[in-house]
């Protein structure tokens, strides 16, 4: 679903975010990013979204190489990844209703069916009745779910999240993390970025480390950890071929 | 497309919403704009106004025909007649010498001193009123001296020289109204676009979460579009108001200065035409400034 194939991303600065990554998350799969600030997280995700462009190297999502995709397709290349964000982006002078129903309206998608898809997205964060409320008025919990709500509302098969747990306590934490899981058991793509060891802890996924903008380990759910990846060789064969 | 429709409908009524939600900020660039756009509404009204009012006084191009003495009263009246049928005359009015005289005695309180003259010195005298499609410089040249051949005629009076100063007034009046409405019109254009620089920095957040989750730069756009449109229309309409503010208080002092010139005159306001032609470039300006202030500063506006 998304590969990076020795992707560099150096900043206009100079600094090196990313050097030579190369990463496979499949179709279906839940992944967490961990790794110190600065070790990457961050524009990893960001090259993803398409908010940053790889300096070097090739990155596909969902079958697109980034690279072949104008500033005018950008847009509609987004609305195929939903995204959660540490501080929620809520608008705050909108109700919750319309703050999920967003992706929705940009979508084209009609009155009647965005409210019914808005109340299935808030009934599935658990804040089914809140429609009408303003974001200020609910907790730093519950808004990270009306975020999660409106990442989910158009059903895109790749939902990304960064830090979504930063603001929360353990168990609100645990509470996010159970969502996501649900989400991608009924088949989208998730990947977390988080430093909360805690909530690694409590959740058997696959585990992509970053360290100075590399992959230093990856461990899959549960079992021992699997360096030597067949998939990833013959990609990165494939990588240094062309 | 109704789904499309009605969209657009929602974002209309929500960019209406909003800015009444800062009502001080917004009654005050909807003034502004009015203001601007008020200036060459009544200039206009001035030009038009003025048209109307020397249209009036077309009897001052009449030309006024003074016949050889002595003319019988039967030749005088011929003479009336011929020039009657001219295509370029409306109308041709004789003044015997008679009447004249007693005319003359009557409103000069010269009555003794005619009284002392044996005979009467004044002449036939025809006052000729061209056709309106012919009051042109040129045209009344021609007349007066087909008129000055004829047989029995003395003499033309004919004054253009007035006619073609208050023409040209009037036209340098008029190219005057489009410099000042095209300036005015860049500053309504400016006036709009700098407003809805300041709405999009204020609402950078909001520009960013919404290309976040994918929206288009036109569908960000469409909203400050909306603003532009009603900034301009709100902004027209003031203008509007002005002009018929500006109407009633000059109607009753110009009336009655029209009133001293002997004429009927009263000021007009602004047309059927010319209000639509306001409000359509008002909304028209606003548009186009939000326009290009939107496309220019939307671009920039890039979630990091």
């Amino acid at each position: 679903m998304i590969r990076f194939d020795h992707v560099f991303k150096r900043y206009p600065n100079g600094r090196e975010a990313l050097s030579d990554l190369s990463l496979e998350i499949a179709a279906g799969e839940i992944v967490f990013v961990t790794g110190h600030s600065g070790a990457g997280k961050s524009s990893l995700l960001k090259l993803i979204t398409l908010i940053e462009r790889p300096s070097r190297g090739q990155l596909i999502v969902n079958g697109q190489n980034v690279a072949g995709i104008g500033r005018g397709k950008v847009p509609a290349y987004r609305r195929q990844i939903g995204m959660v964000f540490q501080d929620h982006k809520l608008l705050s002078d909108r109700t919750i209703f319309d703050n999920v129903a967003l992706p929705l309206i940009i979508a084209g998608v009609g009155t009647k069916e965005i409210g019914k898809r808005v109340r299935a997205a808030l009934d599935q964060v658990g804040l089914l009745g809140r429609e009408q409320s303003a974001p200020l008025e609910l907790s730093t919990g519950e808004q990270q779910r009306v975020g999660i709500a409106r990442a989910v509302v158009s059903k895109p098969p790749i939902l990304i999240a960064d830090e979504p747990t930063g603001n929360l306590d353990p168990e609100l934490s645990l509470e996010v993390m159970k969502i996501f899981r649900r989400f991608n058991e009924v088949g989208v793509t998730v990947l977390v970025a988080s430093h909360d060891i805690y909530l690694l802890e409590h959740f058997p996924v696959r585990r992509v480390r970053l360290e100075a903008g590399r992959v230093v380990e990856t461990s899959d759910a549960g079992a021992g950890e699997k360096l030597l990846d067949p998939r990833k060789l013959i990609a990165a064969d494939q990588g240094a071929k062309s | 497309m109704t789904a499309w429709l009605l969209r657009h409908v929602q974002t209309a009524i929500g960019s209406l919403g909003r800015l009444a939600q800062h009502k001080l900020a917004t009654t005050l660039t909807i003034l502004v704009i009015g203001i601007a756009l008020a200036l060459p509404a009544c200039l206009h009204l001035l030009v038009t106004n003025a048209q109307i009012a020397t249209g009036n006084w077309n009897r001052a191009v009449d030309l006024t025909v003074f016949l050889k003495r002595p003319t019988s009263a039967e030749e005088a009246r011929r003479t009336a007649e011929r020039i009657r049928q001219r295509r370029d005359v409306a109308e041709a009015q004789l003044i015997l010498a008679d009447e004249a005289l007693k005319e003359f005695r009557r409103g000069s309180g010269f009555g003794d001193a005619i009284d002392a003259l044996n005979e009467n010195p004044l002449p036939h005298t025809i006052v000729v009123r061209p056709t309106e499609a012919y009051t042109n410089a040129a045209n009344l040249q021609s007349l007066a001296a087909d008129v000055r051949a004829l047989p029995s005629v003395e003499a033309v009076q004919l004054d253009t020289a007035w006619v073609n100063r208050l023409n040209a007034i009037l036209e340098a009046f008029q190219r005057g109204l489009l410099l000042a409405a095209a300036v005015l019109g860049l500053g309504v254009m400016v006036i709009v676009g700098n407003t809805i620089r300041l709405d999009i920095q204020n609402r950078r957040d909001e520009i960013e979460v919404t290309k976040l989750v994918g929206g288009s730069d036109a569908f960000v756009r469409r909203p400050f579009l909306y603003n532009g449109f009603w900034y301009g229309l709100g902004g027209a309409a003031t203008a509007w108001v002005i002009t018929l503010v500006a109407i009633a208080v000059l109607r009753e002092p110009i009336g009655k200065l029209a009133g001293l010139y002997g004429s009927s005159f009263q000021l007009g306001a602004l047309g059927a035409e010319a209000s639509a032609i306001l409000l359509a470039s008002g909304v028209a300006l606003g548009w186009l400034g939000s326009y290009l202030a939107a496309t220019r500063h939307l671009r920039k506006i890039e979630p990091t």
